[in-house]
């Protein structure tokens, strides 16, 4: 058994290829997690980002700076009682969080973090991706009826006709993303979502720049559709909270609208990294196949380690800056641990980078392999979270049948317009 | 490298080796079973679709375990995903209470049933008297190029047709009609 | 449309009796039509106003406004206080801009008794009005587009309300519920540096509209969520009797700071922007260049404030003679007229309030019908009503 979980470390394909079941069980676990505890980060990073730019500090009261409001809003909404309305139907209800939060969360199984940094690679990985996530509206939907209330029925017929409209359009400008993998030596394209990085990877470029501008539209009809997607502003027409009060889960409470969510979230991180992966080179460092030279690779490996250690850097001046009364003492003493935490998780990274500096296959080369392709998927798809941040702070909400109109009139027709370019300019340069 | 990624290795080339294939078939087959009979049992409209939902993805699931990844992906896009959405969006307008009390079968289900014995009799028959027809053995297809194959078959390769491209060309011209018609249907003025 | 059930506001089978429809009794989830209770508790009505919708799909087939959770009976109160008792309840209608509330009031009373204000609270009272002006239309603006999904600005006018509140309190002591001025003048003197405080306002105000005008006037959705939503014409808006911004949005220049001069606005230069469309874009602009007109007027009125007393010659108990009085103002929602009748003694017979936000609320059903509940919500902000002065 030691030896079987030994193994896989070497390995160069992920756990569900190499048939092992250990690491991949240890993989979902790894990425549950790690999903958690990035959405509970995600949640402090929307509300301080948010604040700023509306002039305001967020929350500052539960542990330094906030830090540790997530764990205060995740412990009440535990706390809290669940309430299910009478006339409510009670096990629809009851299970329709659920539906959402499975789908967004299955949907990891297949992201590639790294080249064997993934739970499985799926011969149709992308279209897994695209299936599942589609799954999620289910959830929104059976809610919305189950609530047995207009605002949250409303909610949920938004929602619905929203996310099967954007998913046509988003679907197209896949397609095109998967038409360029084709432009391969082999000349066979790949759904797989690991196949889909190695073919940007062979053909030297991200596919956001190929074909210029070709590439980019169908990025920014993607970008456009995942927003809509995931029921974010401007485009959160099922939960808008002027309108319908808070949409498809008015009458939730307590934990199980915290799993809606912890979805949700899941989700605007799962879409992202569908837009990581098939344009934005996925787990690639920049430039892998111009700054080939073992040396360029040494200081690109420094990156995960410097980041961590500019943040602890950044914790640490806050430690400094806090006022000297003694009220601040606990809150001084928790930022002072917290930025030790991130310093040493910056040296123990540093220390990674400069014992594997070297490309062979022993284990602490293939750590901090896996750690510099982790860390640059994880800092792209972190980009659109910001990005979604951004959105939400700048933009009035689009009313209903303006995303309509947007979705069918002019992302759809450009899809398609996009999607045939690509086909005719592949087939001419190949 | 090791042995024991080398056997990995070697079990991921001769196609997928199935760890649990009986447990994980009769668990779909089980839910697939159960939930297609809720689906008719019910009363409430929304959780027949809902048992329905379960029913799709269990036969996506055994889809998967018959080597065919493309087909249990798009059943999960088409069917579970975009159809099943479209259905609730419907029935979630329908008068549920009223529906849920009126009584749900009509005088021809004698009829229904007849039919559905027939079509299990003709499943019966087929199983018994095409023994020599299906193989021994689970067929090892190849994973990894599905997609691949099937795009073959629909769409050909190099230059010539493939096997189905007449038949799926005709479909796809059948539901073009369809939706035409839908749309004129709805539409007043077009 | 008539409130027809303002008494009995819990009775959802009899308020909904002007939407037509066919058969009360049909269960709700059928497949045509919704009716839907927005309000009282609804983060878009502004307060606890309710409106009954009668929805196809998201498409409004009309509204009933259901008024009166927050009814106080000011006017009845008015009749057991003295004039000057009275005098702080008004500011309790519109508390977003209780400066102007309290303008009228004192100017009707004035005007019953034949007094007049002297010169120097005149200029006192423009600069006060207008700075509550500009404060009302900037919780107007951060509402209105919070309403339409645009969380950012209402952070920005908070921000910048702020500091016409600051000049309140430094003069009265208090920020949203004044109580500024008296019968006859004003209570207190200005005090030292008021003049530098609200020059400095001026010149800190001028970038931030344009702050906010970069954030919304040409954004494109805020485009597509405000043009040609909500729309009324000028004729259907003079037979509401709608009054103030949305009046003017519809193209009728009206404004009674120019129409029936009252306090000493004819002293001052400025412009009655109009709109041409009457939709909410455009009252959005009136309202965005009114801000501008009124930081005009508050230059001209802080550079020319003369000495002199700020208290007419009013006798200790105010004890107007028998007779009535329609005085109105332009609040910054519209017309704010005062109807008093006096019996000659120290409380009024009868005292009645025209309030601008609750004869501009008629004008709901017209501009929403036909719409989305999106655009309700919109069209509510933009008619931009206080349900205190609403209900009052």
């Amino acid at each position: 058994m030691p030896n079987f979980v030994m193994s896989y470390l070497g390995s160069t394909v992920t756990p569900g290829q190499a048939g092992n079941q250990f690491w991949a069980l240890m993989y979902v676990l790894i990425i549950f997690a790690g999903v958690s505890v990035a959405v509970m980060a995600m949640n402090w990073l929307e509300r301080k980002a948010l604040a700023h730019f509306q002039i305001r500090l967020g929350p500052m009261r539960v542990g330094p700076h906030g830090l540790l409001q997530p764990f205060a809003d995740a412990l009440k909404l535990m706390l809290k009682e669940d309430i299910i309305p009478t006339e409510a139907d009670q096990f629809v209800f009851w299970v329709a969080p659920l539906i959402g939060l499975l789908a967004s969360f299955t949907v990891y199984t297949v992201i590639p973090f790294g080249p064997s940094q993934a739970v499985s690679d799926m011969n149709i990985g992308i279209l897994f991706m695209l299936g599942v996530s589609s799954l999620a509206v289910l959830g929104i939907v059976v809610a919305g009826w189950a609530s047995n209330s207009h605002y949250p029925l409303i909610g949920a017929l938004r929602s619905s006709a929203q996310m099967v409209s954007y998913e046509v359009a988003m679907g197209l400008a896949v397609v095109s993303a998967v038409l360029m993998t084709s432009m391969n030596a082999s000349g066979t394209g790949t759904l797989s979502m690991i196949g889909i990085v190695q073919a940007q990877q062979q053909q030297g470029i991200w596919f956001i720049f190929k074909f210029f501008p070709l590439g980019f539209i169908a990025f920014a009809i993607f970008a456009i559709a995942m927003v809509a997607e995931t029921n974010r502003a401007p485009f959160d027409m099922a939960e808008a909270e002027s309108e319908l009060t808070a949409g498809y889960h008015t009458e939730y409470s307590g934990l199980r609208w915290s799993l809606f969510m912890l979805a949700e979230y899941a989700a605007m991180i799962a879409v992202s990294s569908i837009a990581v992966t098939l344009w934005l080179g996925g787990w690639m460092r920049p430039f892998p196949n111009l700054l080939q030279a073992p040396a360029w690779e040494f200081i690109f490996s420094l990156f995960p380690g410097l980041t961590f250690a500019g943040l602890a850097a950044i914790a640490f001046i806050g430690t400094a800056r806090m006022p000297a009364q003694s009220f601040f003492r606990v809150q001084r003493i928790g930022l002072a641990v917290f930025a030790a935490l991130l310093g040493f998780i910056a040296l123990l990274l540093l220390v990674i980078a400069v014992a594997g500096r070297t490309a062979d296959t022993s284990v602490a080369a293939r750590f901090r392999e896996g750690i510099d392709y982790v860390y640059w998927f994880v800092l792209k798809v972190a980009v659109f979270m910001y990005l979604f941040i951004w959105y939400r702070a700048t933009w009035p909400r689009y009313r209903f049948d303006q995303l309509m109109r947007i979705g069918w009139k002019v992302m759809l027709p450009i899809a398609l317009g996009v999607l045939m370019l690509t086909a005719i300019v592949g087939v001419i340069v190949s | 490298m090791n042995p024991a990624l080398n056997s990995a290795a070697a079990t991921m080339n001769t196609g997928m080796a199935p760890v649990a294939t009986p447990w994980f078939f009769y668990a779909l087959a089980g839910a697939a079973l159960i939930s297609a009979l809720f689906v008719i049992t019910r009363r409430n409209a929304v959780h027949s679709a809902l048992a329905l939902i379960v029913t799709l993805l269990s036969v996506a699931g055994l889809y998967l375990m018959l080597y065919a990844p493309f087909v249990a992906g798009v059943q999960i896009i088409v069917y579970a995903g975009g159809i099943m959405v479209l259905f609730l969006f419907v029935i979630m307008l329908v008068n549920v209470e009223r529906s849920s009390k009126e009584r749900q079968f009509n005088r021809i289900w004698p009829v229904g049933l007849a039919a559905a014995c027939a079509l299990m009799a003709l499943f019966v028959s087929a199983l018994v008297k095409g023994r020599a027809l299906f193989p021994e053995r689970l067929v090892k297809l190849s994973e990894g190029t599905n997609t691949q194959d099937i795009a073959k078959a629909l769409y050909g390769d190099a230059g010539r047709m493939g096997q189905y491209t007449f038949a799926f060309e005709i479909a796809s011209l059948l539901l073009l009609v369809a939706i035409l018609g839908a749309v004129i249907m709805t539409k007043k003025k077009i | 449309m008539s409130i027809s059930e303002k008494g009995n506001p819990n009775a959802l089978a009899n308020a909904v009796s002007n939407l037509d429809l066919d058969t009360p009794e049909k269960p709700y989830l059928d497949s045509n039509e919704l009716i839907i209770n927005m309000g009282p508790q609804h983060p878009a009505t502004h307060g606890v106003l309710r409106v009954i919708l009668k929805l196809d799909g998201e498409k409004v087939l009309g509204t009933e406004c259901v008024i009166g959770y927050l009814h106080r009976g000011v006017e009845k109160i008015a009749e057991n206080r003295t004039y000057t008792m009275f005098n702080p309840y008004v500011d309790r209608m519109d508390y977003c801009a209780a400066v102007s509330n309290g303008l009228g009031y004192c100017e009707a009373v004035e005007k019953l008794m034949n007094v007049e204000a002297p010169a120097r609270a005149q200029y006192i009272r423009v600069i006060l009005t207008e700075l509550n002006r500009i404060a009302s239309h900037q919780l107007w603006l951060g509402t209105h587009a919070l309403d339409i999904g645009a969380m950012t600005p209402l952070f920005y006018t908070f921000r910048d309300r702020e500091e016409i509140l600051k000049i309140f309190e430094r003069y009265c002591g208090a920020r949203l519920t004044t109580h500024a001025f008296r019968i006859g003048g004003c209570q207190y003197e200005t005090y030292a540096g008021f003049e530098k405080d609200v020059t400095n306002f001026l010149s800190f105000f001028a970038p931030k509209i344009d702050e906010y005008e970069a954030l919304l006037t040409t954004n494109r959705i805020w485009l597509e969520r405000t043009k040609n939503v909500g729309v009324i014409s000028a004729a259907d808006a003079i037979a509401l009797g709608v009054t103030g911004p949305v009046l003017r949005a519809s193209g009728v220049k009206w404004d009674l700071r120019k129409a029936q001069p009252y306090a000493n606005y004819s002293k001052f230069d400025f412009e009655i922007p109009i709109g041409e469309n009457g939709d909410t874009y455009d009252r959005y602009l009136v309202r965005m260049e009114e801000m501008r007109q009124s930081m005009r007027i508050i230059e001209q009125a802080v550079g020319g404030i003369p000495e002199g007393p700020i208290m007419g010659k009013v006798p200790k108990v105010i004890k107007p003679p028998v007779g009535e009085i329609y005085h109105s103002i332009e609040a910054p929602k519209g017309e704010l007229g005062y109807f008093i009748v006096s019996d000659g003694s120290t409380q009024p017979y009868r005292l009645r309030v025209r309030p601008p936000s609750f004869v501009n609320l008629q004008a709901l059903d017209i501009m929403v019908r036909g719409l989305l509940i999106a655009d309700v919500v919109a069209v509510i902000g933009t008619i931009d009503i206080v349900l205190g002065e609403v209900d009052r």
